[in-house]
């Protein structure tokens, strides 16, 4: 342990300021923690630089699960090794989990009054409404810089797992290295 | 289905979702979907909408819809198995991947993983809204709803947040029918 009141400004996280910070994001993170993530990490507290940020978010986006919660394994890692996973994740974690609990309890107790049916109804259809924005926002900068080489995998993972309801499992393995291949041989092309 | 099958059904099914979830949790929605809905009969489809709008419109991070399934599926001991299950794994794996990063950082091999992952999961994503939207749409009122609240999250700056609350207003209003 090094001498807390030796070292200067930005403050060197410690498990327990990983864990308040994680908190705090997942607490103002409605409808989506990501933008918090990065006002928190990089304009308040300057653990990160932007350049790490997206560094690390991109590292986050290729490893499988949730991508916040990656991000709070690897900044927490960064800074106090496995301790600092573990307050981080926990932080951003816990007492979303708690309050969406509460909510689903009060989903069973109340949801089958009329008027909580009917919001419910109105908050889905919304809901449903953010996921395809972002199916959008997602699928643009692919079609617009190549086109013919990710088209057919996006047709092919809707039509395997929306329309023919196969396993999603399956259907990664199955296309996931085929398009792995053909980025390899179109960033070679171009290189 | 006893409790202790349906916890060990949930941490089978979010353990291996942990693992393929490349592009977060809204990619594997649709597989959420099928063993929730189709596989398992832990609820119904309009229950699965119902569990994702709250799970939407609480704070945190968006996968949480995964909490409310092991919760309806087996009260609190499977809302706890199901989030360790489907954020377990995944940790595991970026913890002792991030310590060799920095050095794979510029290889080109890395970078063909991200781009030729990026098409599948978009795939995915797209499912998910498919997913959603039959589950939630059921009539054009609830469609106009969605249409709208995708339009703001696409074309403007304004927190969706607003959409949501719009539309839970409305439909407590009966606007719906």
């Amino acid at each position: 342990m090094s001498d807390r009141a030796a070292d200067a400004a930005p403050a060197a996280p410690t498990p327990w300021t990983l864990f308040v910070t994680f908190f705090t994001v997942a607490l103002s993170g409605f409808g989506g923690t990501l933008p918090f993530a990065r006002r928190t990490l990089v304009e308040r507290k300057a653990w990160l630089t932007p350049e790490d940020f997206t560094e690390t978010l991109s590292l986050c986006q290729t490893l499988p699960g949730p991508n916040i919660v990656n991000m709070s394994i690897v900044v927490g890692a960064r800074a106090c090794g496995w301790r600092g996973s573990v307050a981080a994740s926990l932080g951003l974690v816990g007492a979303p989990v708690i309050i969406v609990i509460t909510l689903g309890m009060l989903y069973s107790r109340f949801g089958g009054l009329e008027t909580v049916r009917h919001a419910l109804v109105g908050l889905g259809a919304s809901a449903s409404g953010l996921i395809v924005a972002t199916a959008a926002r997602m699928a643009e900068p692919l079609l617009r810089n190549r086109p013919w080489i990710a088209a057919p995998f996006i047709l092919a993972g809707f039509g395997a797992v929306a329309l023919l309801r196969f396993p999603l499992p399956y259907v990664l393995v199955a296309l996931g290295p085929l398009s792995i291949a053909v980025a390899w041989a179109w960033k070679r092309n171009r290189a | 289905m006893k409790t202790s099958d349906t916890l060990v059904a949930l941490a089978f099914q979010f353990t291996s979702l942990s693992l393929v979830a490349f592009g977060g949790a809204n990619a594997v929605i649709p597989e959420m979907h099928r063993q929730a809905v189709d596989v398992n009969h832990w609820m119904t489809n309009q229950d699965f909408a119902a569990l994702f709008a709250i799970a939407q419109a609480a704070p945190g991070p968006n996968f949480l819809v995964t909490t409310l399934i092991g919760w309806k599926a087996a009260g609190l001991a499977g809302a706890l198995v199901a989030t360790a299950a489907m954020c377990g794994p995944s940790c595991v794996l970026t913890f002792w991947v991030a310590k060799a990063w920095d050095k794979y950082r510029e290889t080109a091999w890395r970078s063909a993983i991200g781009a030729g992952l990026a098409p599948v999961t978009v795939g995915f994503v797209c499912s998910s809204a498919f997913v959603l939207v039959r589950a939630a749409d059921t009539g054009w009122k609830l469609a106009a709803a969605t249409a709208v609240t995708a339009a703001v999250a696409y074309f403007t700056k304004l927190n969706p947040l607003w959409c949501l609350l719009a539309a839970g207003v409305l439909g407590m209003l009966g606007v719906f029918g």
